[in-house]
């Protein structure tokens, strides 16, 4: 450990490198007191992690500062125990447990220091049997228990629920996961960085959202290597990033409809979502995006005449989707079941560190796109999307206003492409570096963190998806709400298990 | 409710008229199935079996192969040049009833799924209803599998149903390379599931692991666990990978759509 040295971190700008040996190291408390000071004053935790392998010596945090657009980095030792912050700073919750668990690190005083994945036990290493464990409990003679998964209804991923209700009204949710977790992180820590296997499993982190982490992916290895992808991959990246968030936003709304039973807007929008995936298959071959993010650029480019068709497509795709959405607003049985249901407060979304459409729908201006514009976004500006309700509406509403700017940003984009190639070979990635790299996927915040040794080999790699943020949101956002009302809820979150569990 | 109407009005019938009519058209970008042909023995400049994510592909002077159960169809081995010539046509048909049927090779007629034998059939048929259950699954199979509940393409009217409960089930639809966080669900949805049952492994992921083969944390895919009737390969399976691989299944293709093989 250097100099202990209080104070504020290292400024630092998304998908740009740092040397390591300038960030900070600080002292426990300094640490802790630059955690707190920070986030009491409208900071972010977008990552916080004890590197796995050669870097575990210690602890890294990256803070984000979306009001000053500014990202702040230091470290700390990585003691066998510290003290949470948990208590003062909830939106710490899960990073804390997540270094508890895969580092063995204790935070004392954690209020709810349970397992977040559940990683199978290894030699040496007996682990608690996924789901297995205390839950909260509520005690009454009225209160009853409902247990929902791992396996639920419909075709959709794995976990647990545990609600404790009195009647109809959920006192409390709890949700517990892991079942996912494939050890797609670990092997980004071990694999050749940048390699096809590599990129594979960058690409299906969050298999829904496979350009937003292959971008962030890819740009923390282009950071890492000193050189950007050329303007033209970055606006290719950006169209394939905003048909992403189009098809995912798009199938929400569609299954929100759903959900209340109101089924015109609903079978409209199952159709036009994959009229969506399939102009990104027209651009890679892949409805979700698959293989055209690549180090260096992108592996396939837009011609004239594909960028004319793709341009030709999206207005019948647009008008179709104007139409089925504003049927929603107009129909009082929809907007009886929408307004009101899984209400979040400004506040408590605050103090939760939320991310993403659900952030915005509370009325907070957060987006990763105008905060901290990495690529495209540094030349096509996207307005914030927000709405002040916090409830299921809201988070309707503003995934409908963000349908409407993503097809105004794809088609500017269409219309002018930079000239020049889509890829550029990447040179090795310098020894020394580390790189923090944000993207807004259609859920939200997407943080890679990358360190590179003294060979230039990577040494650390690190993925916070936006569901890790969000789901302790989705349980908040229950209490008080009939059970009746989860698969609404749960919709108009849309959180992700495999990004969650890695 | 008159705007309702007219939207609905606007909107038009879509579902696919396939399998009566023709196969709706795919990108041109599209990955299906690929064909090995022979190139120049001494030519240099191919692609080695390190362009591959997952290991799917033997390549060298003298023999080439792609395993269907492990490839990603990324592309990366498309080439025009090397010893082999390899291209991705856009036949999305590859559904396959045995594991070493997933295999493409110059010169090799591909093998799809035969249907069920008789019995199986009369049972399955005109109705099989599936539980699908992801067992580590990136959540693509899983979308493009309810894509087909959609009304583009109106699985229904295949008497093919996703169903909530196993026991209302005659099948598994399996997704993900098996964590073994979901080892034992997965058992328990299967032992749930009345005799006789079907089980389809869709993807990459739950033919072979996919990019997940090799982990400690993953089981490499379901046939370990699971008698695997179906395989569909993809990553994701295109939804007409899906259709097609189940219309062959129940043999409710025929006459229709002779098998290439
Ligand atoms: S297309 Fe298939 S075989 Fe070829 S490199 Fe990609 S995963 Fe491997």
């Amino acid at each position: 450990m250097s100099a202990m040295s209080a104070g504020p971190g290292l400024p630092v700008r998304n998908a740009r490198a740092f040397a390591l040996k300038d960030v900070p190291r600080m002292n426990l408390a300094a640490f802790r007191d630059w955690l707190l000071t920070s986030c009491a004053d409208g900071g972010r935790i977008a990552a916080w992690f004890v590197p796995q392998g050669k870097a575990g010596g210690e602890m890294f945090a990256a803070l984000a500062m979306d009001e000053e657009a500014l990202i702040e980095v230091a470290a700390a030792p990585a003691v066998d125990a510290f003290d949470a912050i948990t208590p003062e700073c909830p939106q710490a919750q899960a990073f804390e447990r997540e270094i508890w668990e895969q580092r063995g690190l204790e935070p004392r005083g954690h209020p709810w220091r349970k397992p977040l994945r559940f990683p199978p036990s290894v030699p040496g290493r007996q682990a608690p049997e996924v789901g297995r464990g205390e839950f909260y409990r509520v005690e009454g003679e009225e209160v009853h228990e409902v247990a929902v998964g791992p396996i639920h209804a419909g075709v959709i991923e794995p976990g647990h629920f545990r609600f404790q209700c009195h009647g109809e009204e959920v006192l409390h949710l709890e949700i517990s996961l892991g079942y996912q977790h494939r050890g797609a992180e670990r092997a980004l820590n071990v694999l050749p960085a940048g390699s096809a296997r590599w990129m594979a499993i960058a690409e299906t982190l969050a298999g829904d959202t496979s350009v937003g982490h292959a971008t962030a992916a890819c740009q923390v290895l282009e950071a890492l290597a000193g050189r950007e992808a050329p303007a033209r991959a970055m606006a290719i990246r950006g169209i394939a990033l905003e048909l992403e968030r189009l098809a995912n936003h798009v199938g929400d709304l569609g299954a929100l409809a759903g959900d209340v039973g109101y089924l015109p807007t609903a079978s409209f929008c199952g159709r036009l979502r994959g009229d969506v995936l399939n102009l990104s298959a027209e651009i890679c071959g892949s409805r979700f995006g698959r293989a055209l993010v690549r180090p260096g650029g992108t592996a396939f480019d837009l011609d004239e005449k594909l960028c004319a068709a793709l341009l030709a497509r999206l207005g019948p795709i647009e008008r179709d989707l104007a139409g089925a959405v504003a049927m929603l607003w107009s129909s009082p049985s929809v907007m009886a079941r929408f307004e009101g249901a899984g209400e979040l407060s400004r506040e408590t979304c605050e103090r939760l560190g939320l991310v993403g459409p659900v952030a915005r729908a509370c009325g907070v201006r957060r987006d990763v796109r105008h905060d901290f514009p990495s690529g495209i976004f540094r030349f096509g500006h996207i307005p914030i999307s927000t709405w002040e309700s916090g409830d299921v509406f809201a988070r309707a509403y503003v995934r409908a206003l963000e349908i409407e700017r993503s097809f105004a940003f794809v088609r500017k984009q269409l219309e002018a492409l930079p000239d020049g190639r889509a890829r550029r070979v990447l040179p090795p990635l310098a020894a020394g570096m580390g790189a923090v790299s944000l993207v807004e996927g259609w859920r939200g915040e997407i943080c890679h963190v990358g360190f590179t040794g003294e060979t230039g080999e990577l040494l650390a790699y690190k993925v916070v998806d936006p569901s890790f943020h969000n789901w302790f949101g989705l349980a908040t956002a229950l209490r008080g709400q009939a059970i009746s009302d989860f698969p609404l809820c749960n919709k108009s979150f849309n959180l992700s298990y495999c990004g969650h569990d890695l | 409710m008159i705007h309702t109407c007219w939207e609905r009005w606007r909107q038009g019938h879509r579902t696919i008229s396939y399998p009566e009519g023709p196969m709706p058209e795919l990108p041109a970008r599209f990955r299906g199935r690929p064909v090995i042909e022979r190139g120049d023995p001494d030519e240099a400049g191919g692609p080695g079996p390190e362009v591959c994510p997952t290991g799917a592909i033997e390549i060298g002077r003298d023999a080439c192969a792609i395993d269907l159960g492990r490839c990603l169809f990324c592309g990366a081995c498309e080439t025009t040049k090397g010893p082999w010539r390899i291209r991705f046509t856009n036949d999305p048909r590859l559904a396959g009833r045995r594991r070493g049927d997933l295999r493409a090779e110059p010169g090799l007629e591909a093998r799809l799924a035969e249907e069920l034998d008789a019995r199986w059939k009369r049972l399955f048929g005109r109705s099989l209803k599936l539980r699908q259950v992801s067992a580590g699954g990136c959540n693509a199979c899983e979308a493009d599998a309810n894509v087909l509940t959609t009304i583009g393409w109106d699985l229904g009217r295949f008497g093919i149903q996703f169903v909530a409960s196993p026991r209302h089930a005659d099948g598994l639809f399996i997704t993900g390379p098996v964590t073994e966080n979901m080892r034992l669900a997965l058992r328990k949805a299967w032992e749930a599931v009345p005799a006789p049952k079907i089980v389809i492994a869709s993807g990459a992921c739950a033919i072979s692991g996919g990019p997940y083969a090799g982990h400690p944390e993953t089981h490499d895919g379901c046939g370990r666990f699971v008698p695997v009737d179906l395989y569909l390969p993809g990553c994701p399976p295109h939804p007409l990978t899906v259709l097609d691989g189940l219309l062959r299944l129940l043999g409710r293709l025929e006459g229709r759509d002779p098998n290439p093989g």
